[in-house]
């Protein structure tokens, strides 16, 4: 439980946080993802949440920066899979989450990083468009 | 377990805020009555409660309690420590302001998340604060 795996898929990297984590390990995850986007030279980030069922203003603040870090790096990040009972709650919490971008699941999470990184829609080129 | 139940946490770390966040989860859930976004109003409350605890109070206590009031079930978590205080309450509670690097919606918006919301800081001896929900 000391680290958030974080996995490399084609041009993408998929964040699934599947424990409930405290603050330490939030502030880690946020370190680790910077670090990987770079590394891994990413086009786009998708954080599954899925299994969160608090998200507290301290993980708030950390999906925001995730967010905008990533995008200072050149790349996209998609945040997916919020519980009802959760976006419930952080609405009356105060949690704007206004620069994060959201979707349904991990599909659509799919679908919109990549229609934000390919916006011309090119989809037979998958290997061809790195210049 | 039902009401009269009660059980105090120390708050030192943010292991121990999980540890306290996750147990009240744990009561809600054995009672069946509380709904899943209850449940999740009140966790989210902990956590924020408790981790103004452990970030501006220099540590403490929370202490759960399930209560029966007039045919009412509820669950109180009172948090309590000897830091250094609060000198506006009113100031505070605002949505935004914090003296740390927070968001600052711990106060404000754990009020909103719950049913009952009591605090009571005094300068240079600490901060209590309660909150309650009810079924
Ligand atoms: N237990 C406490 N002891 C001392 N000061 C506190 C305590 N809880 C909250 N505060 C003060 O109230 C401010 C607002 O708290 P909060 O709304 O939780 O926002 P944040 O924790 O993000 O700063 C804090 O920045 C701090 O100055
Ligand atoms: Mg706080």
């Amino acid at each position: 439980m000391d680290r958030i795996p974080i996995i490399k898929v084609g041009d993408f990297l998929l964040v699934s946080i599947q424990v409930d984590m405290h603050d330490r390990l939030v502030m880690s995850l946020q370190d680790d993802l910077t670090t990987q986007v770079v590394k891994a030279r990413a086009k786009g980030v998708l954080i599954d949440i899925s299994s969160l069922d608090v998200v507290d203003s301290f993980i708030g603040r950390m999906l925001g920066n995730m967010a905008s870090m990533t995008r200072v790096l050149g790349a996209e990040a998609v945040v997916v899979g919020m519980r009802p009972a959760v976006a419930t709650t952080i609405v009356e919490l105060g949690l704007s989450l206004t620069n994060v971008r959201t979707a349904l699941d991990v599909d659509k999470g799919m679908a919109v990083l990549r229609a934000l990184v390919n916006p011309a829609g090119d989809e037979g080129g998958h290997g061809s468009g790195q210049n | 377990m039902g009401p009269g139940r009660t059980e105090t946490f120390p708050l030192r770390t943010d292991e121990d805020v999980l540890r306290v966040r996750q147990t009240v989860r744990i009561w809600m859930v054995e009672q069946r009555t509380f709904s899943l976004v209850e449940q999740t109003k009140m966790v989210t409350a902990t956590s924020e409660l408790g981790r103004n605890v452990v970030v501006h109070g220099g540590g403490g206590t929370a202490r759960l309690e399930l209560l029966s009031e007039g045919g009412r079930l509820g669950i109180r978590v009172t948090f309590q420590d000897q830091g250094p205080g609060i000198a506006s309450i009113e100031q505070a509670s605002r949505d935004g302001f914090t003296t740390g690097d927070g968001l600052g919606l711990g106060l404000g918006g754990s009020k909103r998340l719950v049913d009952d919301f009591e605090i009571a800081s005094e300068v240079g001896k600490g901060t209590r604060v309660t909150i309650t929900k009810w079924k």
